[in-house]
């Protein structure tokens, strides 16, 4: 190397900086990304000119896996798709094969699923929020949200005895009836989401490091966000107001007043006020919910073809052991047809779309990722940014690998 | 769901609609694999426009006409109504169909989706490559005869002397649970067909009706075992009967 010194400093006019854009790999495990996703940059300068966007690396072959079995053990691998909201899946899924079985769960099942979909998509949010923040430097709302969300879990826990990877749908109703305590338990937790969305909007929205990372950066259209089939808060961010709940009600959204918050121009700053709104408005929902629900009544439906008997009847009735026995062996078995459920889940549209031959098996479940299509439009919103604004778009498109990548 | 009705779907497609497919009250429309782009550009350009893409997905049948072995279903959304439409149309197991990119941008990854866990190749796609798996992989595993225990390593097993940790499951080995063993029933020789299926293709006759029909089953499995000299099929056929006097 040749020494400082020696340099011929009049030919230094002559010296060229490099006009070719540099190539960069984001991930596939980058720090600042939660999941493993790998980003491919042409970086001009500190301007994104090129991606290449490349999921894949959290792929189990849920679809696949989901032709082996009943319909019944397809809830376990539902779970394990957003993770971070894993009853929305159930009920999402077990609503498409209900839908294909022409059954309706009775009432208290269905603000049952409520409630605990409800709760989900509150975690879900704060996850979603508390990570972007993070991710800008900010560590205090993240271990605050976190905090309110383990209460969350917590009483998820108490009712399906799991925090994350409940399995706790049925086809034709749940796995267990409410504890007597549920909404003891969830009006509990209700006041203290209320105050840490709050004690979040205080600290955050104020401040200018944070403020100047998300006005205005990872901005998506309207015509681009349909024209990539975005749904849910990134869709609703660019003033859109669809959301499944209130456009096609399902289950009894239909009987609760809430509000669809939407943004105005569907940058990374809208996106994370829809979803502190949601979070509110998940609130209210449940309030209407619990006061709503009633406290007794039957949870799955009364149909032997679905739901499995009782187990002192299984031990004592050659009748119910006989059911018993098919239902696991077989499983239960859903008419020939084809059916697609859409349910709002934590990042938009979940849809299942499960075709049945008419035995115990599924012929094939297609589930719609909603995060699979947000980040697609992922890269209409790097391109043309800076680097840095990659962290906070893409924590705001919440990617989860579990269901982007299946 | 406000989902568009056959007879909202031939007003709007005309005789583009070779049928009609309803179950549980949803309705599809069945067209041409030739006029896959045509009647999504009607869908798209027409009014009210269905310009919110949902999803574009496919189901393998693999006894159907090779022709027509893979349906592709397509869903689409109108935001200024909020009407759903939904058409499918069927292509041989590797295409070519017509890509739909130019109408939808959300068609990208969706049809790299397919090609790369169906094998249905796009054509004018700009970008046709897999996504989900990598790019050595053999096969198209969401394809009925690809077999689910067949496993591809990127990083081979090791087999090294000396060495105890080994991988969990060999290439050959996997997760030998299953209902259905495709391999086995698209080549003619499939027990392990579930029963009420069974019924309805009158591959088997109910339990009521005659008490034998598995011990026939098993037994004809085991001549065909001793038939097949490979050693693959005869683990298979084992398999099979274990399933079949179960």
């Amino acid at each position: 190397m040749e020494a400082v010194d020696d340099l011929d400093l009049q030919s230094l006019d002559k010296l060229e900086l490099p006009a070719d854009l540099m190539e960069l790999n984001m991930g596939p495990a980058h720090p600042a990304t939660h999941g493993t996703v790998r980003l491919k940059l042409k970086l001009d300068g500190e301007r994104v000119a090129a991606i290449d966007i490349q999921p894949g690396y959290l792929h189990r072959g849920f679809e696949k896996s989901c032709e082996r079995g009943t319909w019944n053990q397809v809830f376990p691998y539902v779970d394990r798709l957003n993770y971070v909201s894993p009853m929305l899946n159930n009920v999402g899924f077990a609503l498409a094969v209900e839908g294909l079985c022409g059954v309706t769960v009775p009432e208290r099942c269905q603000y049952y699923r409520v409630v605990l979909g409800e709760l989900a998509r509150i975690t879900d949010h704060m996850t979603c929020n508390a990570a972007t923040a993070m991710e800008l430097g900010a560590f205090t709302p993240f271990l605050w949200l976190m905090k309110v969300r383990d209460w969350i879990y917590d009483v998820l826990e108490i009712e399906t005895g799991a925090r994350l990877t409940h399995s706790f749908g049925r086809i034709g109703g749940m796995a267990a009836p409410p504890t007597p305590d549920l909404k003891a338990n969830v009006r509990r937790v209700l006041p203290e989401v209320l105050k840490v969305v709050g004690e979040t909007e205080t600290l955050l929205l104020r401040n200018r490091i944070f403020l100047d990372r998300v006005e205005g950066t990872g901005v998506l259209t309207q015509a681009e966000a349909l024209d990539y089939g975005v749904t849910g808060p990134v869709l609703r961010s660019t003033g859109i107001d669809y959301d499944v709940r209130k456009a096609e009600p399902y289950l009894v959204y239909d009987r609760f007043d809430f509000d669809v918050p939407v943004g105005s121009r569907g940058d990374n700053y809208d996106r994370f006020l829809v979803r502190l709104e949601e979070t509110r408005q998940s609130v209210r929902i449940l309030e209407q919910a619990l006061a709503q629900m009633p406290d007794d009544g039957p949870i799955n439906v009364d149909d032997p073809r679905l739901i499995l008997p009782e187990k002192s009847a299984v031990y004592t009735t050659i009748e119910a052991t006989i059911a018993h026995f098919k239902l696991v062996m077989e499983g239960v078995k859903v008419p020939r047809g084809e059916y697609y459920s859409a349910t709002e889940g934590g990042n938009g549209e979940l849809g299942f779309f499960i075709v049945s031959d008419g035995s115990g098996t599924p012929y094939r479940v297609r589930v719609r990722p909603p995060c699979w299509y947000g980040l697609q439009a992922g890269a209409r919103m790097f391109a043309g940014g800076m680097l840095a604004d990659i962290i906070p778009t893409f924590g705001s498109i919440n990617m989860i690998g579990g269901e982007c990548d299946r | 769901m406000t989902l568009l009705n056959e007879t909202a779907l031939r007003a709007r497609l005309g005789e583009h609609v070779l049928s009609v497919a309803e179950f549980g009250g949803q309705c599809a429309a069945v067209v041409e694999a030739a006029s896959w782009l045509d009647v999504a550009r009607a869908l798209r350009e027409g009014t009210p426009a269905f310009d919110h893409f949902i999803d574009l997905t496919a189901v393998d049948y693999p006894e159907a006409d090779p022709a027509l072995r893979v349906e592709v279903v397509l869903f689409l959304r109108a935001s200024a109504t909020g009407e759903r439409v939904r058409i499918k149309t069927r292509c041989p197991a590797d295409g070519p169909l017509a890509s739909l990119t130019s109408l939808w941008r959300g068609a990208n990854w969706a049809e790299r989706e397919l090609y790369d866990l169906f094998g249905v190749r796009f054509s004018g796609h700009p970008d046709l490559r897999r996504i989900l798996l990598y790019e050595p992989f053999e096969g198209h595993p969401l394809r009925k005869d690809y077999p689910i225990e067949r496993t591809q390593p990127i990083v081979e097993y090791r087999d090294v002397p000396g060495v105890t940790k080994l991988a969990p499951f060999g290439a050959e080995e996997g997760q030998p649970f299953g209902r259905v063993d495709w391999a086995a029933r698209l080549a003619g020789r499939d027990l392990q067909v579930s029963p009420s299926i069974a019924l309805q293709a009158q591959q088997r006759r109910a339990l009521s009706e005659s008490t034998a029909g598995h011990a026939e089953a098993a037994q004809e499995a085991v001549s065909t075992a001793a038939k097949q000299p490979e050693q693959g099929a005869a683990t298979a056929a084992a398999r099979e009967v274990g399933h079949g006097s179960r």
